[in-house]
């Protein structure tokens, strides 16, 4: 076990690598730099911001000195933000971040099994149809449409929640439900058609030949089977769940990561983007290293750690 | 003898998108205590779904009992809930299946799928229940209970959950056991132990065995008596010897002489029974069997069979038994087996309406 965590930590760390380089070049590569926008600025002064930054050393020197500081955890000074580093920033706005897509992974993980259960278990009734509408509901109508209809029918008219803004619980609901919408759909469809597969399983048969109710047959013998695939979108889930705050932080006004992110991108923030992409993706390759833990756990078949070898 | 089972004229369909299968066309049958019957048929005859009617385990819907009963010790198992078919379950009637490999759960413990009976049905408490599950695994002969009871489905082998498969459906000392094909997925070997197990298992529990195959070596194996069953009829019934010495239907015929044996010269060949069986969303009229049937008289193609006694035990449809019908020249491969058994009547005679 120690040493199959080892080894993905090092295929994180190579990941990463790779990560950063592409980032790195894929910046460099397109058109403009930070000053851009700012037509008038006389040569002098622009030389003297490019030399501040390091933007006039050559390439290899400005990689081989971005990966040091990475390594470092140090991720550069902002160049918009002025006197913020982008370390600043991510310590600032990834705890709001966290929270919010903490909550739309719970919210999703919660509705969409229990309506993906319900559907299974009433297969081809109305609850089946009517949870499926609901999730191809949810699967169609992007989360930003979704938000501004929370806004207006739960914010504006009924005046339950506030409109944007971050602050208390209930500033975190609205967000929360427009980023969890289409996850809950697709565990809700995932659970519903692992379920239906397992609930076919000889097993089943055999649960149901000992006698047992149907609700013991579902918690005890259908569920846990039928959640592996559940767990294992758990990954993407994370990805999604964090792209998807990019948009939905923006229409809420969060202060979240995910805002930094969009404003860096048009505002060739260099840093921020490189910055946020990096730490991104060290949260995303540990859900996944994360996932990968809980699989073996949840599933004995899958034994961690042994190699192809044959252990 | 005393009944355990009665089940008459049941009747079994499944709504599919063509149209309505009548998987179970109105079997009657009866089980007595401590007695094994054998089921035998080809893939799709209806054995199963019969059986599993029995404990009622076919999904409804979109399966359906259209007619019949279902008398185990005088109650009829058809007219009851689902909530009460779960005290039936497990504890007057339990099952195995033919694939040991996927009728245990992979991500539970092979001790708590045990215990699990023993809890719903006789309400012991968790380290009773431990005790007597360990009982179990080494009544059904897994060595090592102990540590066994905490592996996985996976650390077993096909013989080892085989075994593990039968705890489960004796734990609650029930007094029927349906053995689904329970050698079909195991290697000749383990069959042969499993077989031995289970007939072992009987004589000690007493219970009723039915037990479905399509395996003729089997049946001669274990059975008291056999039922063979063809597009959801049972076509012939009677003792083991009566359907391996003296069978009388065309189908039964078929089923012999496509079984090899030790005995057989270079030259003999074995004969199959050539076409496929009857699509059940439209039975034939006439006998469903008459289209594969080279024996197959000319009223086969218009009117059912009724069935005919042979023997106290032997019953058998096919209208070859009527007085009239022409006397015919048997297979080879049956003809050589078959011996004059003392229980026949001199002549078949109509039974009535009772198998």
């Amino acid at each position: 076990m120690v040493k199959y965590i080892g080894r993905r930590l090092l295929y994180i760390l190579l990941s990463l690598w790779l990560i950063i380089t592409a980032t790195f070049f894929l910046m460099r590569l397109a058109p403009g730099n930070p000053f851009t926008s700012e037509k008038q600025l006389p040569p002098e002064i622009k030389a003297n911001l490019l030399a501040h930054y390091g933007l006039d050393q050559p390439w290899y020197a400005q990689y081989g000195d971005y990966l040091l500081k990475v390594l470092q955890w140090d991720f550069g000074p902002s160049f918009k933000y002025k006197s913020q580093t982008v370390n600043d920033l991510i310590n600032t706005g990834f705890p709001v971040s966290l929270v919010l897509g903490l909550e739309a992974i719970f919210l999703a993980l919660a509705v969409g099994v229990i309506l993906g259960v319900i559907a299974a278990l009433k297969h081809n009734r109305w609850q089946d149809y009517t949870a499926m509408i609901i999730a191809v509901a949810g699967i169609s109508v992007p989360s930003f449409i979704m938000a501004t209809v929370l806004q207006y029918v739960l914010a504006i008219k009924f005046g339950i929640f506030p409109v944007a803004r971050w602050g208390t619980f209930m500033h975190t609901v609205l967000p929360a439900i427009a980023l969890a919408s289409t996850p809950t759909a697709f565990i809700a469809r995932l659970t519903r058609s692992s379920m239906l597969e397992v609930l076919s399983n000889d097993y089943i048969k055999t649960a149901k030949a000992k006698g047992l109710s149907e609700f013991m047959i579902t918690i005890k013998h259908t569920l846990r089977n039928a959640l592996l695939p559940v767990v294992s979108y758990m990954g993407p889930l994370s990805a999604g769940v964090i792209t998807g705050s990019f948009v939905i932080e923006r229409i809420f006004g969060i202060p979240g990561l995910g805002s930094h992110f969009v404003v860096s991108i048009g505002n060739r923030d260099y840093t921020v983007i490189m910055g946020v992409t990096v730490f991104y993706s060290i949260i995303l390759l540990f859900s996944v290293l994360l996932v990968d833990i809980l699989y073996g756990l949840i599933d004995p078949r899958i034994k961690l750690g042994r190699g192809k070898k044959g252990a | 003898m005393e009944k355990l089972l009665e089940v008459k004229d049941l009747c079994v369909s499944f709504g599919t998108h063509g149209g309505e299968v009548q998987a179970v066309r109105g079997i009657s049958f009866d089980l007595y205590k401590g007695e094994t019957l054998a089921i035998v048929g080809e893939s799709g005859s209806g054995k199963s779904v019969a059986s599993q009617t029995i404990m009622k385990l076919i999904p409804m819907p979109p399966g359906k009992i259209t007619n019949g009963e279902i008398l185990f010790d005088g109650d009829d198992l058809v007219k009851k809930t689902d909530k009460q078919m779960e005290k039936v379950r497990g504890k007057d009637i339990s099952m195995i299946f033919q694939d040991p490999m996927t009728s245990l759960n992979p991500t539970m413990k092979i001790g708590p799928q045990i215990m699990e009976v023993l809890k719903k049905h006789q309400k012991l408490s968790g380290s009773v229940a431990k005790e007597r599950t360990i009982e179990l695994l080494r009544l059904v002969g897994i060595p090592m209970p102990e540590k066994r009871i905490n592996q996985y489905a996976h650390e077993f082998s096909g013989g080892m959950r085989q075994r593990a498969m039968i705890a489960i459906a004796l734990a609650a000392n029930p007094r029927l056991l349906i053995a689904d094909e329970p050698t079909t997925a195991l290697d000749v070997t383990i069959q042969s132990q499993i077989l031995e197990l289970i007939k072992d298992l009987q004589q000690k529990i007493g219970m009723s065995v039915i037990f479905i195959t399509h395996d003729l070596g089997v049946v001669a194996n274990v059975a008291d008596r056999v039922a063979v069953m063809y597009a959801g009829q049972i076509v012939e019934v009677g003792t083991v010897d009566e359907i391996f010495y003296d069978p009388r239907h065309p189908y039964t015929w078929g089923l012999l002489a496509s079984m090899p044996s030790l005995d057989m010269t270079d030259k003999a060949e074995l004969l199959d029974i050539p076409g496929t069986p009857p699509d059940l969303t439209n039975p034939p009229k006439g006998d469903a069997f008459a289209p594969r049937n080279r024996y197959a008289l000319a009223i086969d193609f218009e009117e059912e069979p009724p069935m005919f006694q042979v023997s106290e035990t032997h019953y058998a449809k096919t209208w070859l038994l009527h007085p009239d019908a022409p006397k015919v020249e048997l297979p080879e491969q049956v003809k050589r087996r078959v011996r004059k058994l003392a229980a026949s009547f001199d002549k078949p005679v109509l039974a009535e309406g009772e198998a």
